[in-house]
């Protein structure tokens, strides 16, 4: 290194360069950081059969399904490639539930991002809401949110941080194949078949179901998990712009809630089964040759 | 804080807890005071509720919106999604939808096109509706790419103005619109299956599911413009092609700064042979626990393959590893709206309703009687998939004379 003179500075960057590549991910300091939200657990959810309407009286919440699979590829990262995981949210002081569910799993450390000013965001605001967190953590190498999430399945919030962050995202992704000190490459799942990407690195992914089998917390995780600190982050801690977090900061508004039009029970097509799939084709036979033309 | 965003008018409420059955997140509840109390860490200000109210008890904050001016944003948008400069059939869709809207508003319906030697497919937009076509061709264009896609559209959007703008809600419409919206201060709605122009305030009226199907929302984006929503694939309509329309393709220049990207495409692994797209199926056979083993699927793929569909599954069926992930349909798999779905040994739970029941026809086959997918079937029959389906292969390949 004190061979170096100023007039080697370009070649010291590319020796530099080859260095870093090769350096393995340890020597950088992974921070991986995972963005989950609590949602009601629909796998719970009944309709009442007279009113047709959603009967949510008790019911519990969980943690955004798909943020399972984040917390969980977060969690391997940092076992193969040392580092950490930090996993945040935005919502109610009770959210706090799922971020030690998510240290119960593995993860290192919750934040909890909570302030009734951030009360009625919408994707924009919850997007710029996050990207304040991560700022304010400030050595994220690699942020990792589930693909959307089971109550608004917008799939919105994970590019909106990135963008608000300004920078690159991989979303869909099913595997991760490498991680290096300075890129990433992942398979991204799209509806005709799958990329393989290339990214640098800090960067933003969004999983998908098919990328692990998330784990069940172990017995040590749920005791670290009872006993860990958990701060709260509030609009003021982030410094966030009030003009761009909660109800001012959407962009959009909900008008109108409605229960969709019931789908009445069709026909029941009885007798043996030769005469039921006879009927069967002949109520579809048109639609199958109008599909097929 | 000052006042809260939303509250109830203690003198005004009875208790008649109309609130409590509208509230979506449970927010809602009535003491022995009668008087019906909000949770703000549950809500999420829908406003579900105060139309719920009989007796204007609930008050929400409104956000002050002054009277503005939207005449410097014009017409409507469509995002030309291509594969290889193949449009994608979604954009056929939102061009039928996009011409509805650009009449009621009085504007013009525009596509934008980025690609790299797309000329076919500008010509094609212009046959499906568009009556301006914007075209960005590039070699750095020529496939999706998140950065480079979302600087070139996020530059065109602020110099052009739209007033709407509709993307698929696709994989790559969702991971790019969502980066649009942020970068533009727009507002953005996902994954819509209705759009319509409020008459009076001009205002896009953009209506999603949410819950997984089992409440729909209605949401406008009252102060900001472009207004954007993604469009749920096979909803809408397709625009018919027609050979007589006329149309001005408009290519932009865009500066080389804006088609850097920090990431990039190595390779492309498209679906292994000649499986169907499910998103894309007109007919979808899907398949669940009943089937029992994975190689009983075989059974679904002669009968999509006799009627020219695609095979579904269910979470249950992906889960036990009986078919790949990329056909589960659900919640947490895809989304479907094909004309006819043949759900096959699936009893229909919650999760699987919501990424189906929107298809044209439903056809349930189930042993049985008391599976919740009756409840939304057009046809059902009570009875073994294992043995009903074949026959129906056999049945259909007799009626189709194949």
């Amino acid at each position: 290194m004190a061979r170096i003179t100023a007039c080697r500075v370009r070649a010291y960057c590319v020796l530099y360069a080859s260095f870093e590549a090769q350096k393995s991910a340890e020597d950088r300091n992974m921070h991986f950081v995972v963005c989950i939200k609590q949602v009601p657990d629909t796998t719970n959810v009944r309709i009442d059969p007279k009113t047709n309407t959603l009967m949510r009286e008790g019911v519990a919440s969980i943690v955004n399904p798909f943020d399972v699979y984040a917390i969980e590829e977060g969690i391997r990262l940092k076992e193969k490639h040392g580092g950490k995981v930090t996993v945040i949210t935005m919502g109610p002081p009770q959210a706090d539930a799922a971020l030690r569910e998510a240290i119960s799993m593995g993860a290192d450390a919750g934040i909890l991002i909570s302030d009734r000013a951030f009360a009625g965001s919408d994707t924009w605001a919850t997007s710029y809401t996050l990207s304040m967190a991560i700022r304010k953590l400030g050595d994220a190498t690699l942020i990792i949110c589930g693909k959307q999430a089971s109550d608004g399945d917008t799939a919105q919030v994970g590019p909106g941080i990135a963008t608000h962050l300004d920078l690159p995202q991989i979303t869909y992704v099913r595997k991760v194949e490498q991680l290096e000190a300075n890129r990433i490459v992942a398979e991204r799942l799209l509806e005709t078949g799958y990329e393989v990407i290339e990214s640098a690195l800090p960067c933003l992914l969004t999983v998908v179901k098919e990328i692990n089998l998330p784990r069940l917390p172990s017995l040590k995780g749920k005791m670290a998990a009872k006993k860990a600190q958990i701060p709260v982050w509030t609009a003021k801690d982030l410094g966030a712009d009030p003009l761009q977090i909660g109800l001012d900061g959407s962009p959009t508004k909900v008008v109108k809630i409605f229960t969709p039009p019931v789908r009445g029970g069709g026909e029941m097509i009885g007798g043996e089964p030769e005469q039921a799939v006879a009927r069967l084709v002949e109520l579809l036979k048109d639609t199958v040759v109008a599909a097929a033309s | 804080m000052s006042q809260e965003a939303i509250r109830v008018l203690d003198e005004k409420c009875v208790g008649c807890r109309l609130c409590i059955k509208a509230c979506p997140f449970g927010a809602i509840t009535v003491g022995d005071d009668r008087i019906a109390r909000i949770d703000l860490t549950r809500c999420t200000l829908c406003g579900a509720c105060v139309q719920a109210c009989k007796f204007e008890a609930i008050a929400m904050a409104e956000k002050k919106a002054g009277a503005r001016d939207w005449s410097g944003y014009r017409d409507v948008w469509v995002f030309a999604e291509q594969d290889g400069g193949r449009i994608q059939s979604v954009t056929f869709e939102l061009l039928g939808e996009g011409r509805k809207l650009a009449d009621a508003l009085g504007m013009k319906l525009c596509a934008v096109l980025l690609g790299h030697k797309v000329d076919g497919a500008a010509a094609e937009l212009v046959r499906r509706g568009a009556d301006r076509v914007y075209v960005v061709d590039r070699p750095e264009l020529e496939h999706f790419q998140d950065e480079s896609y979302a600087a070139v559209l996020t530059d065109l959007v602020r110099n052009l103005k739209p007033n709407v703008m509709l993307s698929g809600a696709t994989a790559i419409g969702r991971s790019l619109v969502s980066r649009v919206a942020v970068a533009t201060r727009a507002g953005l709605t996902a994954d819509c299956t209705g759009l319509a122009i409020d008459p009076e305030t001009k205002n896009l009226l953009q209506t999603r599911p949410a819950f997984g199907g089992n409440i729909m929302a209605t949401i406008i984006t009252p102060n900001t413009r472009p207004q954007m929503a993604t469009v749920r694939h096979k909803v809408m309509k397709e625009a018919v092609p027609d050979e007589n329309r006329r149309g001005e393709v408009i290519v932009k220049q865009v500066a080389s700064e804006l088609l850097k990207c920090r990431s990039k495409r190595l390779k492309m692994v498209p679906e292994s042979g000649t499986v169907i797209n499910i998103a894309e199926a007109d007919i979808i056979v899907s398949g669940g626990r009943g089937i029992q083993k994975p190689e009983n699927f075989a059974i679904l793929h002669e009968l999509a393959e006799a009627i020219g569909g695609g095979v579904g599954a269910s979470r249950a069926a992906v889960d036990s590893n009986w078919i790949p992930y990329s056909h589960q349909v659900g919640q947490t798999g895809k989304t479907v709206c094909p004309k006819i779905y043949f759900a096959c040994g699936i009893s229909g739970q919650i999760q699987h309703l919501a990424g189906m029941s929107s298809s044209d026809t439903i056809v349930a086959i189930n042993k049985d009687p008391d599976a919740p997918i009756f409840k939304v079937a057009t046809y059902g029959i009570v009875g073994d998939a294992l043995k009903i389906v074949p026959m129906l292969t056999a049945a259909f390949r007799k009626a189709l004379n194949k």
